[in-house]
């Protein structure tokens, strides 16, 4: 090493420290995966929402920490009798990063660009119920569905309804423009993103200044910098099994919270033997959920008995429905005229969870005489073969976006779960305004699903959180893939 | 003191202990088949990641299973791969090969451009990229190692098979009425077998190695068939707490191919004592 | 000589030609779309073909080869499909990280493998000889990737020296990012250095053995100045093909490494690119790579000859 080099090194191992203890107005959160663009209408990938997501995009709508809905862009907003026409009131004197107004004209424009045939926006279906989108002022949006729509609202405050400005749009992949509390200022690809505060933000001025997101795949290397103080917080830990190092470690906070990931062995239910009910119900009581979660993500995921997130308000626990009884599993097979099991397949997408879960699950299959072979492929394939096709027997997924219990209702699905009473029960719901008998009608779907045994509901993805403790502010679930940088601060 | 000739007596050493190398994994791979201390693919979720004990020689992995099973387990996965992968090399590329070097003219130049390029594709992409069409798998990493074993043989077998056509016999073979092919069979396949064999052994080990590499990247044999490389790559992310997962397969792999690779070279030296300095 | 030249140019770009076509088939056969890989579960049929034809995957196979070729021979590497950034720009980026650790690993193995080599040959069939013989066996036998997972176990995880994968980028200072490399170029080093030395040893004998030499030290030069002076020139050769091919070897073997240790390199973007469809940027790097490995060898042929005077004129 040059005698240079040596000298600098020295200086910054003595003022690191210093620096580290003069009050801090920065933060740097550390996730997994890099997003591909800062876009979020270019792809689902879920880093571009981790990053940009009520940072530096903002929507009509937000979800907070608890799932719950909240104003943003629009300071409120009605709804006609007919539940057919919202009319939202938009927040004055809002910028983008750029210096321009935001006003009416830019919800207009993003929403028919998201609608507009030649749309990449992933979750199209958001916008599908719009008829039209008016601006009878400046500050005015007033949109007309095409029918009722109880999640309307809820669909707005996703990370993929964002309002963008019409001249800066094509940028957003690099150079990302919105209202939100920070600016983009730049990105080294491959290590990290950093953002810095918007002074001239509409709200009031969070007490983060600077927010850096690094990007570090490594489960071991995420351990390494968190220990180390090169990151203050890291968002959901590579590997469930590396928090066991982290837990004994005075300066951090390690936070078991949940995703809205739910991780399910879907059953293909129009395949023989899957389609006789009691075949799927041998397979529910063939599974032990609790070796599976230990065996998988070393304990830490929240078993659920129904595709439906523990977080959510109209949560029922039907984990006791079908417990673990290899014997019960046998009988059931045998009424179902597989006394002695049969075969199949298992494919299993790449993540971890899912290799995981699945060399367990065959295990535990075998034991009632499910001789099921695995067959691990890529996402791709996935999509192509199990998703698309409905060509398999057995996978393992988790389905993490929120409140999707409603695909059980699209007959083509993957599941080919056919049932006229449940695609009722969601017709209705869809209908429904009123929360509370939302919320009962969802209980009822969930029930339904477990009667039928369509997949074996495993576990909730978890969201393993670990930062400083003096940091505050970071969710401890994600209702929605985000880190709201406005709401951290360090304790004084 | 002096030690004239270390290195010769270290030849035949080397030899021995390739030949008892592979004898024994082989045998263990045979033990494995009716006997192995637990059953292989039986979990047990309550021992996971025990440490190495007289319960469990080499300690459980993350689902409770005996690790010292599936390394046993594994050692057939490894033989299997060898075999087949090489196998396909030896049968194809001894075939273009030795066609190549007898017919001469186009069909030599096209096999010869065949094998270089081949050659100019990087094998470990070229393996993920086939893994990635076909599916991964034991089977399509096998075929995967084996068409990149094809130009290897190809090249060896026509170099060696041309030396010994130049020989004086094969013009009095041919003198004496003998077609070509007659010719290949009878003079140049067994002039040519002892140097293919010796290749093939190389070739096994390193067939191992990448078979390993390979199911690494989660591309090889798949549960709940063990394999010492896929073993490695469960062991990564638990490594900071259960060191043995990471320790014992990567062992039995340099020590299969440690084996066949001493056993390779104590051939060549055995065959041809003249090439023992010109190794690489 | 020339014609030599015009026909072995030729043989190359026709080389190229068909790699490029064996590669975009490849790809083409690939089951999955890269649309629905980017838009997830969520994405209706309409916005999976807008995507398509926004990425120019409606149109048919033969015209976006031709596309692809045309562009390349322009020199536009064409836009990645998940980054939406030109490949070129990825690439570049990526080698920043690819090329240092290929170097490093290289200087490393040759500075191992060299003294070691022609020690082996100078102590030839002593004890040193034997013990470097022994260490060249196991070095080879050790796969890289366990060697690599053996050295962060001791120096990450139980002493906390160096990081344990991840690269935090030139500009965090050349001393970070050299601890970053540093566990990786070892693990790609050793098996090189083994077989370098292996081959270093054997190029030292064969040169020792040659006629000049025995009439150099027959003119009363010591056996270290013959070494020097007669020997390693022409032990060079094969030592140089050996490291030409390491080289090749390094950029795209180094997947697995790169893998292990997190590190986003050219091995790693091209795995991941597999995986996510990317579908151009994989023909791009795979294509770069065997181009590469066409030319070094090439290189290697002329260098030979250089070295070698004796073997101009004669090859072919």
């Amino acid at each position: 090493m040059s005698r240079l080099a040596r000298a600098v090194l020295l200086t910054l191992l003595v003022i690191w420290p210093f620096a580290a203890h003069a009050q801090k107005d920065s933060v740097t959160i550390g996730q997994t995966l890099e997003p591909p663009t800062l876009d979020p209408t270019t792809g689902a990938a879920q880093a571009i929402r981790e990053v940009t997501y009520l940072n530096i995009y903002e929507g009509l709508l937000r979800i907070d920490r608890d799932g719950k809905l909240q104003p943003l862009l629009a300071e409120s907003w009605t709804v006609s009798p007919d539940n057919l026409t919202y009319t939202f009131r938009l927040r004055r004197g809002v910028k983008f990063h750029d210096g321009s107004d935001f006003d009416a004209a830019d919800v207009k424009f993003t929403f028919e660009r998201a609608m507009a045939p030649d749309s990449t926006n992933a979750q199209k279906w958001i916008f599908a119920p719009i008829a039209r989108i008016e601006t009878p002022d400046r500050y005015t949006v007033v949109i007309t569905l095409k029918e009722p729509t109880g999640n309307f609202l809820y669909g707005l405050a996703w990370g993929d309804a964002v309002i963008f400005a019409p001249e800066t749009v094509a940028e957003n992949r690099t150079k990302p423009i919105g209202t939100g509390p920070y600016r983009f200022e730049r990105w080294v690809r491959g290590d990290r993103v950093e953002l810095v505060r918007n002074d001239a933000y509409w709200a009031r001025i969070p007490a983060i200044s600077r927010a850096t997101f690094r990007f570090i795949s490594d489960p071991q290397a995420q351990v390494a910098a968190i220990r180390a103080g090169d990151v203050d917080a890291l968002s959901n830990l590579a590997a469930q099994e590396a928090a066991d190092q982290l837990k004994n470690d005075a300066n951090l906070k390690v936070v078991v919270g949940n995703t809205e990931g739910e991780t399910i062995l879907a059953i293909n239910n129009a395949k023989p033997p899957f389609n006789d009910v009691r075949v799927r119900r041998a397979i529910a009581h063939a599974i032990d959920r609790m070796a599976v979660i230990d065996g998988a993500v070393s304990g830490y995921g929240t078993p659920i008995g129904t595709h439906f997130s523990p977080n959510h308000p109209a949560y029922v626990d039907l984990t006791g429905t079908y417990p673990y009884d290899p014997a019960r599993a046998r009988a059931l097979l045998a009424e179902a005229g597989h006394p002695n099991g049969f075969n199949a397949t298992l494919r299993l997408p790449p993540p971890p969870y899912a290799r995981r879960s699945g060399e367990i699950i065959a295990a535990q299959l075998a034991q009632v005489g499910i001789k099921v072979s695995i067959e691990p492929i890529e996402f791709a394939q996935w999509l192509d073969q199990v998703f698309r096709n409905k060509n398999y027997d057995l996978t393992i997924i988790a389905h993490t976006e929120p409140l999707d219990i409603g695909i059980y209702a699209r007959d083509d699905y993957y599941f080919q779960y056919r049932n006229p009473a449940f695609n009722a029960l969601m017709a209705k719901i869809g209908t429904t305004m009123d929360e509370a008998e939302r919320n009962r009608l969802y209980g009822e779907a969930q029930r339904m699903l477990t009667t039928d045994a369509v997949n074996v509901f495993l576990f909730q993805l978890p969201k393993i959180g670990v930062w400083n403790v003096n940091l505050t502010g970071m969710w401890e679930n994600w209702p929605l893939p985000a880190n709201p940088i406005a709401e951290l601060s360090w304790k004084r | 003191m002096k030690f004239p000739r270390a290195a010769a007596i270290m030849q035949r050493p080397a030899l021995a202990a390739g030949a008892t190398i592979t004898l024994l994994l082989a045998m263990v791979a045979l033990v494995s088949l009716v006997w192995t201390p637990y059953p292989y693919t039986d979990m047990n979720i309550a021992m996971r990641l025990q440490p190495p004990s007289a319960r469990h020689w080499l300690g459980t992995d993350q689902f409770g299973r005996d690790i010292l099973s599936m390394l046993m387990a594994g050692s057939r996965n490894s033989f299997a791969v060898g075999f087949v992968a090489v196998g396909i090399g030896l049968g194809i590329g001894v075939a273009l090969g030795t066609t190549a070097a007898v017919r001469g003219g186009i069909v030599d130049d096209v096999v010869m451009r065949l094998a270089d390029f081949t050659f100019a594709f990087p094998a470990v992409l070229s393996a993920i990229m086939i893994t990635a069409w076909l599916g991964p798998g034991a089977v399509n990493a096998i075929i995967a190692i084996g068409i990149f074993n094809i130009p290897v043989f190809a090249r060896l077998s026509r170099g060696s098979a041309l030396q010994v056509l130049s020989r004086d016999f094969i013009l009095a073979a041919r003198a004496a009425g003998k077609g070509m092919a007659r010719i290949t069979v009878e003079h140049v396949l067994p002039n040519i077998a002892g140097i293919l064999v010796v290749q093939a052994t190389i070739q096994f080990a390193l067939a191992i190695l990448a078979e390993a590499g390979l199911a690494y990247l989660g591309l090889g044999t798949q549960p709940p068939n063990p394999s010492w490389g896929r073993m490695l790559n469960e062991a990564q992310t638990f490594m900071h707490r259960s060191p043995w997962l990471a320790i014992f397969p990567g062992a039995a792999i340099a020590l299969a191919v440690l084996g066949f690779n001493l056993l390779g070279d104590g051939l060549r030296d055995l065959i041809d004592p003249k090439l023992r300095r010109a190794r690489s | 000589m020339l014609a030599l030249l015009v026909r072995r140019v030729i043989g190359l770009v026709l080389t190229l030609l068909a790699a490029a076509v064996v590669v975009f088939v490849v790809m083409e056969v690939l089951p999955g779309d890269p649309a629905a890989v980017m838009l997830g579960v969520q994405a209706t049929p309409e916005t999976l073909a807008a995507l398509r034809t926004e990425l120019g995957l409606d149109r048919p196979a033969p015209v976006r080869f031709a596309t692809w070729i045309i562009d390349l021979l322009q020199g536009d590497l064409g836009i990645s499909y998940t980054y939406r950034v030109p490949v070129a720009g990825l690439i570049a980026e990526r080698l920043t990280i690819t090329v240092p650790l290929a170097l490093l690993s290289i200087a490393l193995s040759t500075a191992i493998a060299l003294p070691l080599g022609i020690l082996a040959a100078a102590r030839h069939d002593r004890p040193a000889d034997a013990g470097i013989m022994v260490f060249s066996q196991i070095g080879v036998a050790v796969p890289n990737f366990w060697f690599a997972l053996l050295l962060v176990l001791l120096f990450s995880v139980t002493l906390g020296w160096l990081p344990s994968g991840g690269f935090p980028g030139w500009q965090a200072g050349i001393g970070a990012a050299f601890a970053a490399l540093a566990l990786p170029a070892i693990s790609l080093a050793l098996p090189q250095a083994a077989i370098l030395a292996r081959v270093t040893r054997s190029a030292v004998l064969d040169a020792l053995g040659e006629d000049y030499v025995r009439t150099a030290r027959a003119k009363g030069l010591t056996r270290a100045a013959t070494l020097r002076r007669h020997v390693l020139r022409n032990a060079l050769i094969p030592v140089v093909t050996i490291m030409g091919l390491q080289f090749s070897f390094l950029l795209a073997g180094a997947i697995i490494i790169e893998n292990v240790f997190y590190l986003p390199g050219l091995g790693r973007l091209v795995f991941q690119a597999i995986a996510q469809r990317d579908l151009i940027v994989v023909r791009d790097i795979v294509l770069l790579l065997a181009a590469m490995v066409i030319f070094i060898n090439f290189a290697v042929d002329v260098l030979y000859t250089l070295i070698d005077p004796r073997l101009r004129g004669q090859r072919t």
